[in-house]
């Protein structure tokens, strides 16, 4: 059983939803990210996304955007995100990917997958790519036992929701509304019908991602969902912490805070 | 590449180019695009309709003309122009986007958004809106909403919408992450109006069949005029779509050389130039499989030409494919030359160029000069250089004090214009 399969079997168990926490490598630096990640873990994150800032991360609104230009504009070189991988996974969590495809097909697809399986990482979210144009990076991430993991989104016909779900290891990224990531003041009936349909034509796990950011946003998603992902919302508290002198303690309340939703349902 | 496919394969491939690498959510868009692109493409309503505007609306055919003058600095080859520059709204763009507006119109959605380098696109597409009813916004690089200033009045004036885009490189590519953004938000009443022969198919493919037109007409013109074919084929290389649409008749006539030319910027070795085939990898960028000016890890480079319009990272797959099977030629033209061939053309035909399609001017100018007497080539004139007003007249230092020294001395003193111009 893989690591991410035993996060769900658990979350099954204690009758509630995987928090699923993400925040960009690299930002605010190397250091601060690597302790920050470790931090949702301790925190309360059952999965940590380690993003791979971009130079054109076309599905992500502005928080994301800018912690990402302020790592590449601190150095930040994709390998670095493995020491990220490292640190979540000696702090209890199961690190998971997030990355453009660009610097994934630069790196090497095998040598990708290889690294990441060494360094600990259990999968790999590719919101650039989906299965069609993946044959070969879903061979290499077979081979090292590393879970390719596709998204579905509203528009995507049952068709592609069987096709995606077919070719998706660990679980299944549903995109609650049809837009970027960022803060919404509200998650959309369209996550609750995606995550059925999407039901309907697979066992994996399905997790829901854009907009959540409040305890009680988690709550109603983890009420339908097997997974809850945070993003811009802990990007931005983990970004106003260090600029004025709190550290990682907003993004730990945070954290907190949204564990406990998952687990109101 | 070890095989080589003339039409694109499963999910517009051109070989090992092309693709679609996008985000789900727009899957769906593209699929109902590409439905409704090739039904349209044997609809006489449709092809009639296309045809009317093109004829009654852009004021198609558009000339081909022979420079003579311009020509005798080019080694004694014969130049004809295909005259994009005369099109309604002044560039080839206007080809593109009366049949994209026309499919948003059958796809009954109500708004398109575009992306603008230069603001040729971003023009012809706020014309077509305002023409067909539909609501419109340009994003546009704020650098480039500085160097095309004329562009972003024009377009306003039309009705549209205009956003600078201030990230990243605050260029073309950034504009077109954040139509893309827009686009992923708002597709159920959107279309996404792309400007060139990139992105996630159908859109290179669509791009490139709308600009067909004018090959087809260059070369039934130039057969009038000498019986022939040419021997060469020049344009200009941005993200590639007056390139493809005069390249395209062509392609089966293999005694024709296919040539496109790329912003060499300040210099290949200086690092700041687009010349994505000179120094790029193949990567991913906007949807496509192509090549990319990228770093080790795949971070995107930043873009530079005194062309707005060049100035772009990543290049149309199709010619990644036409120049990996040796069917085309690239190659860069730096900025200094582009504006050399600015000014020949100007002072020996009365015929201001836009700046991007001044790069296959300056391309023919060094072909004519390898090849010699007699050599017929062809020269996709793009567009024509009103935008580009202000920023000649600071290149050759016309404008302010400089101008009155300029009148007393034609040729400018930083920037001499070639030898053996007349004035
Ligand atoms: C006049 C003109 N020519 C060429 C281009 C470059 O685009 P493409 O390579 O798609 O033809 C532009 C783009 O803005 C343009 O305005």
């Amino acid at each position: 059983m893989s690591a991410l399969d035993r996060v769900f079997r658990t979350c099954r168990d204690e009758q509630r939803a995987a928090l699923v926490a993400y925040l960009a490598a690299g930002f605010p630096d190397n250091a601060t990210s690597r302790e920050a990640m470790a931090a949702l873990a301790a925190s309360g994150a059952d999965i940590v996304e380690v993003g791979v800032p971009y130079t054109d991360p076309l599905m992500d609104g502005p928080v994301i955007q800018d912690a990402a230009d302020r790592a590449l504009a601190g150095g930040f070189r994709v390998r670095d995100l493995l020491g990220n991988v490292e640190a979540v996974a000696s702090a209890g969590a199961v690190p998971v990917v997030m990355s453009y495809w660009n610097p994934i097909l630069r790196y090497g697809p095998d040598a990708f997958a290889r690294d990441l399986a060494a360094a600990g990482g259990a999968g790999l979210i590719t919101p650039d790519l989906i299965p069609d144009e993946a044959a070969a990076w879903r061979a290499a991430a077979e081979a090292r036992g590393v879970a390719p993991i596709f998204l579905v989104a509203p528009s995507s016909t049952d068709a592609r929701l069987a096709m995606t779900a077919e070719a998706t290891r660990g679980f299944i990224y549903a995109a609650s509304t049809m837009g970027v990531t960022g803060a919404r003041t509200s998650v959309g009936a369209g996550a609750r019908e995606l995550v059925e349909r999407t039901r309907a034509v697979s066992d994996l796990p399905v997790c829901v991602g854009l907009g959540v950011s409040t305890r009680e946003q988690a709550a109603e998603v983890a009420s339908f969902a097997d997974g809850v992902i945070v993003g811009s919302a802990l990007v931005r508290a983990l970004g106003e912490g260090t600029a004025d002198g709190r550290g990682l303690a907003p993004l730990q309340a945070l954290t907190a805070e949204l564990a406990e939703g998952v687990r109101q349902r | 590449m070890t095989e080589h496919r003339e039409q694109p394969e499963g999910l517009g491939r051109f070989g090992d180019f092309g693709g679609r690498f996008v985000p789900e959510a727009l899957i769906a868009a593209l699929d109902e695009l590409d439905a409704a692109r090739t039904e349209a493409s044997t609809d006489p309503t449709f092809t009639q309709e296309l045809a009317r505007l093109h004829r009654d609306y852009t004021g198609r055919p558009t000339p081909l003309t022979e420079v003579p003058r311009f020509a005798e600095h080019a080694g004694g080859a014969r130049v004809f122009l295909k005259r994009e520059d005369l099109t309604h709204t002044g560039s080839h763009k206007i080809n593109n986007v009366l049949g994209q507006a026309l499919l948003t119109v059958r796809m009954g959605k109500r708004r398109v958004i575009a992306e603008t380098g230069a603001g040729q696109h971003g023009v012809a597409t706020a014309t077509a809106a305002a023409l067909m009813g539909l609501d419109c916004t340009v994003y546009m690089g704020e650098k480039d909403t500085r160097r095309q200033a004329l562009n972003v009045a024009r377009m306003r004036l039309l009705g549209a919408e205009v956003v600078p885009v201030s990230h990243g490189s605050a260029t073309l590519k950034d504009a077109i992450n954040e139509a893309l953004r827009d686009w992923v938000t708002n597709v159920e009443d959107t279309h996404y109006l792309l400007g060139t022969v990139t992105g996630p198919h159908p859109f290179p493919t669509m791009v490139r069949d709308f600009h067909r037109v004018i090959g087809d007409e260059a070369h039934d013109q130039l057969r009038q005029v000498t019986g022939g074919l040419p021997d060469i084929v020049c344009a200009c290389v941005g993200g590639g779509s007056n390139a493809m649409g005069i390249f395209q008749r062509f392609r089966e006539e293999p005694s024709v050389r296919l040539v496109g030319f790329e912003a060499g910027g300040e210099g290949i070795e200086s690092g700041r130039h687009s010349a994505r085939f000179s120094t790029g990898q193949p990567g991913v960028l906007h949807g496509a499989a192509t090549y990319v000016l990228q770093d080790e890890d795949g971070q995107t480079l930043d873009s530079h030409s005194v062309s707005a319009g060049l100035d772009y990272p990543s290049v149309g797959p199709e010619h990644a494919y036409l120049r990996d099977t040796g069917r085309a030629e690239y190659h860069p033209v730096s900025d200094d030359e582009a504006m050399e061939a600015f000014a020949l053309l100007s002072r020996t035909e009365g015929i201001l160029p836009a700046i991007e399609s001044a790069h296959a001017l300056a391309g023919a100018l060094r072909l004519g000069r390898e090849s010699g007497p007699g050599t017929v080539i062809l020269v996709n004139l793009s567009g024509r250089g009103d935008k580009d007003v202000e920023t000649a007249a600071s290149w050759f230092g016309l404008t302010g004090e400089d101008a009155a020294a300029a009148d007393e001395h034609p040729a400018s003193q930083t920037h001499p214009p070639t030898e053996g111009i007349e004035s």
